[in-house]
């Protein structure tokens, strides 16, 4: 059967049934869009539900003896002191062990590595680091780092361990970030000369940089937030004193004593605080959380503010 | 163009380069098959061919670009004179092929450094730090290219704020601030518009008194107007080479004939 | 007569060779750059391989202390009991009851982020106009980056709370609570993964529903999220992933106590809070106490590594389709 005319045939009405198809379709459209919204504003307000708590609870407790003391048995004398040193020196360590070992790696496979058994294994293996839950490289750390190394429950050993955990995130962004360069730049100065390693130093690592950075500051503050595996460890809780001072030792420039000091970090404080009973402790917990969340929040930031501004200025 | 004084023979004629029984291998596809091919000094040599032909392939073995990627083998010899050393002898470092022959890109590749930056990089790369001696080559490099006036007051600037036409001069330049012995041309004015045509094309005729060309060009009114010799490769292989005019008038094979009044291509 | 044309200001030493012969072996210079090329390269290789040696790593520590576990315990037992006392003197080793506690948390965790994940990115990637996903996609990054610990503290001290006003029966620790915390949290992986999955889908399909007469949200629904699905079942698998390793949440507002219940509205353990659990009190190395949070560390290794094989190929399809 040939309609008469579009959509006639199983409209009676013809246009105006079309048009009230369409208006109805419309409106499904529309009530779409509007369930979009609302789960973007769902989501924006758990986070100001979260944000907001934190703040009512945390923020009387933010004061300059919260940053210069600390913890104490008082709820209100206690302080992030140790917390936040410690966290500042185990990020040292994370960074300068995952930055240079990631975008080594980033830099063999996209650049070096030839298409063989081998790097495929290494593929394979840092796309299932990525999967493994935190925890698990706190058992790796507990069995490798604290008792196979005897590195104990040290600073070295905690840095260590998140090292492992982004060295995945700095890879992956490595490898990203190069993969956007074209191969024309490449072969641009192949014919000028060039080495592979001045290929690669002179313009593959500073054309990727921006892209690197986002990886690294990324990774880095997810480690900033990461409890458990530093809880397997074994990490003390309750740490009422500073780690040796890297420039204490009047004979040596620098010391690095610390590395094997005991420590704890911003988020075991604040697991600590929110593990007691007393409501006092609580506000504590508030406000290292607000700390924590800032220095997160703000790392991320740089991050995505890094990209969004990078790739606006080079455009391939 | 004073092509005449050159006959097809090239009896006397001084050779830069030239291919001796060259074929070369993507893994089983033999990509070139027993190329002879003479370059002569200070003269413009065009290649043309339809796509797919080869004339790229063939091109880059002049500054060994082929290495940089797995599973290629080159047969045969490219004897670069004075010295008659086989550039795609395995033995033969291709860093050092590429600091004596250049290449100018298909689509413009400026690095996204300075202008004056990369023009310099060439003279980097060979470890030269004289500040005013670059200063000296960049300016030179650039006067060569035809682009010294446009950028004189902004070196500084990022390269890629240059136009498209501007960008491929600036690669000219940086190809031509190490004082190559050859420059090899793939296709450099394939992604301009018309009037950067015409100054690229005008550059190559005057850059010939200092360097000896190589040009592939997939448009044949460019290789009749910038070149001395012009080749005629098909599928791999070197139909025809001769004089461009006699190339574009009278040429001996029944194929280039085809191709240059377009029945093919 | 041919002059030397060599111009350059440091003449490569094989090529200055006399003229006519070919150069024989290597030049110093050459064989100089070459080795400081191949140890350059020897490193980078090295870094790369930190990654393989993390894993065998992982698996040699995870198995090794499950070993010494396996021969006191009975592996028939430790899968089929549903108690969990290990420190007890009458001591059970039955992982169910663990597991209980992790699939629980689990699925109230993909109920919320499924969903709502779901409509996030199709909204974003098809409806959205550009400056809300200027802004929401960064938003939603951010989400994604905040610590755990946090999303604890919310789920003990906001979430719960909130939950007992409607339901007073509930207990200061439950797995409904940290299983929506959990939820809100993973909502970021899987919209973000699910939109870069619609994203992929070339634009000539899109055009060619349109062109048919439909309207957005058809497009979406029958041409953008079929032909985008392995992507979108590759993010809910990641999010399955996510969910089965968190371990704050869970251990904060769940309680630590192993529970063998399928019950949201009750306290119970996961695999990851009994490790935490365990590590919080001073267990001598090498006990059998000890050992248990490896064969708890094993048992969710695997489970997370069955999902990410999983996901890994559902995204590998959709990566290829395009």
């Amino acid at each position: 059967m040939i309609p008469k005319s579009l959509g006639a045939s199983s409209s009676a009405s013809g246009v105006a049934g079309i048009r009230r198809l369409i208006a109805r379709h419309k409106t499904l459209d529309w009530l779409f869009g509007l369930l979009g919204t609302l789960a973007l504003l769902l989501a924006t307000l758990v986070f100001a539900a979260l944000f907001g708590q934190m703040l009512i609870n945390g923020a009387p407790q933010l004061s300059w003896e919260f940053f210069t003391s600390f913890p104490s048995r008082r709820a209100a004398s206690a302080g992030i002191l140790s917390a936040w040193v410690g966290t500042i020196l185990v990020m040292l360590v994370t960074a300068v062990v995952a930055v240079p070992l990631g975008i080594g790696a980033g830099i063999y496979l996209e650049e070096y590595a030839r298409k063989n058994l081998l790097t495929d294994i290494i593929e394979i293996n840092v796309t299932n680091l990525a999967g493994v839950p935190s925890i698990i490289y706190g058992l790796l750390a507990l069995g490798l780092f604290v008792y196979q190394f005897g590195l104990g429950q040290s600073i070295a050993a905690a840095g260590l361990t998140l090292a492992l955990l982004i060295l995945p995130v700095v890879i992956v962004a490595t490898r990203e970030a190069i993969r956007t360069i074209p191969q024309n730049i490449r072969e641009g100065a192949y014919a000028c000369g060039s080495s592979k390693w001045q290929v690669v130093s002179h313009h593959i690592i500073p054309y990727s940089l921006p892209g690197i950075m986002t990886g690294v500051i990324i990774g880095l503050a997810r480690a900033i937030g990461e409890t458990a595996p530093i809880i397997t460890i074994g990490a003390l809780t309750f740490i009422a004193f500073l780690p040796p001072s890297p420039f204490s030792n009047a004979e040596q420039l620098i010391s690095f004593e610390w590395l094997l000091a005991p420590f704890t970090v911003m988020p075991i404080q604040m697991f600590n605080w929110i593990s007691r009973p007393e409501e006092a402790f609580q506000a504590n917990a508030a406000a290292a959380g607000l700390v924590l969340l800032l220095m997160t929040l703000s790392m991320n930031a740089l991050a995505i503010w890094i990209r969004y501004h990078f790739r606006k200025k080079i455009k391939w | 163009m004073n092509t005449e004084t050159f006959p097809t023979a090239k009896a006397g004629a001084e050779l830069k380069a030239q291919a001796k029984a060259l074929s070369f291998h993507y893994g089983d596809f033999q990509a070139l098959k027993n190329i002879d091919f003479p370059v002569e000094r200070n003269q413009v040599t065009a290649l043309i061919g339809p796509s797919g032909c080869g004339k790229s392939t063939f091109l880059r073995c002049f500054n060994r670009m082929h290495d940089l990627y797995p599973n290629m083998r080159y047969e045969g010899e490219i004897l670069l004179y004075p010295d008659g050393v086989n550039i795609v002898d395995r033995h033969v470092d291709p860093i050092e092929v590429r600091m004596r022959i250049s290449m100018v890109f298909q689509k413009p590749n400026p690095f996204p450094k300075s202008i004056y930056e990369n023009v310099a990089y060439g003279l980097r790369v060979r470890g030269v730090r004289n500040r005013s001696l670059i200063d000296e080559k960049v300016e030179e490099a650039l006067r060569a290219a035809a682009l010294w006036g446009e950028v004189r007051d902004r070196l500084d600037d990022l390269a890629f704020n240059l136009s498209g036409g501007q960008q491929q001069r600036l690669c000219i330049a940086r190809a031509l601030a190490t004082d190559p012995e050859i420059l090899l041309f793939d296709e450099p004015t394939s992604a301009l518009d018309p009037i950067a045509t015409a100054k690229i094309e005008e550059l190559v005729s005057e850059l010939k008194e200092k360097v000896t060309i190589l040009i592939v060009t997939h448009n044949m009114q460019q290789a009749a107007r910038v070149s001395a010799y012009t080749a005629f490769m098909y599928i791999g292989e070197l139909i025809e080479f001769d004089d461009t005019k006699r190339i574009f008038t009278n040429p001996s094979s029944k194929l280039t004939e085809e191709y240059i009044t377009g029945r093919f291509g | 007569m041919m002059s030397s044309i060599l111009p350059l200001k440091h003449p490569p030493a094989t090529l200055a060779a006399t003229p006519g012969t070919l150069p024989q072996g290597w030049s110093a210079a050459r064989l100089r750059r070459r080795l400081a090329e191949r140890a350059i390269e020897t490193l980078l290789l090295l870094a790369a391989l930190v990654s393989v040696f993390t894993t065998a790593a992982i698996v040699a520590i995870l198995v090794w202390e499950s070993v010494v576990f396996f021969r006191t315990v009975p592996l028939l037992d430790f899968l089929t009991d549903t108690q969990w006392t290990p420190l007890f003197d009458d001591a059970h080793f039955g992982i169910l009851a663990l597991l209980s506690g992790t699939l629980t948390t689990t699925i109230v965790a993909l109920l919320v982020a499924v969903p709502l994940g779901t409509i996030l990115a199709i909204y974003l990637s098809e409806f959205a106009p550009f400056r809300v996903r200027e802004v929401a996609k960064p938003f939603l990054e951010l989400l994604g980056g905040i610590p755990t610990i946090v999303y604890g503290y919310f789920a003990l001290l906001f979430v719960t709370p909130v939950l007992q006003k409607i339901y007073p029966e509930l207990p200061g620790f439950n797995m409904l609570s940290a299983g929506l915390v959990m939820g809100i949290m993973i909502i970021p992986y899987v919209s973000s993964l699910s939109e870069d999955a619609m994203r992929a889908v070339p634009m000539h399909m899109r055009e060619a529903s349109y062109a048919m007469g439909a309207t957005r949200l058809q497009t979406a629904v029958f041409v953008v999220t079929p032909a985008a699905l392995s992507g979108l079942a590759s993010s809910y698998i990641l999010g399955i992933s996510r969910a089965v390793g968190e371990t704050m949440v869970v251990a904060i507002a769940a309680g630590m106590q192993p529970n063998f219940s399928f019950d949201p509205r009750e306290p119970a353990a996961t695999i990851t809070a009994y490790i935490v659990q365990v590590a919080l009190g001073d267990l001598p190395h090498g006990s059998i106490g000890y050992q248990t949070i490896f064969a708890a560390g094993l048992t969710l290794l695997l489970i997370t590594l069955v999902f990410n094989i999983v996901g890994h190929f559902l995204r590998k399809r959709f990566r290829e389709a395009y």
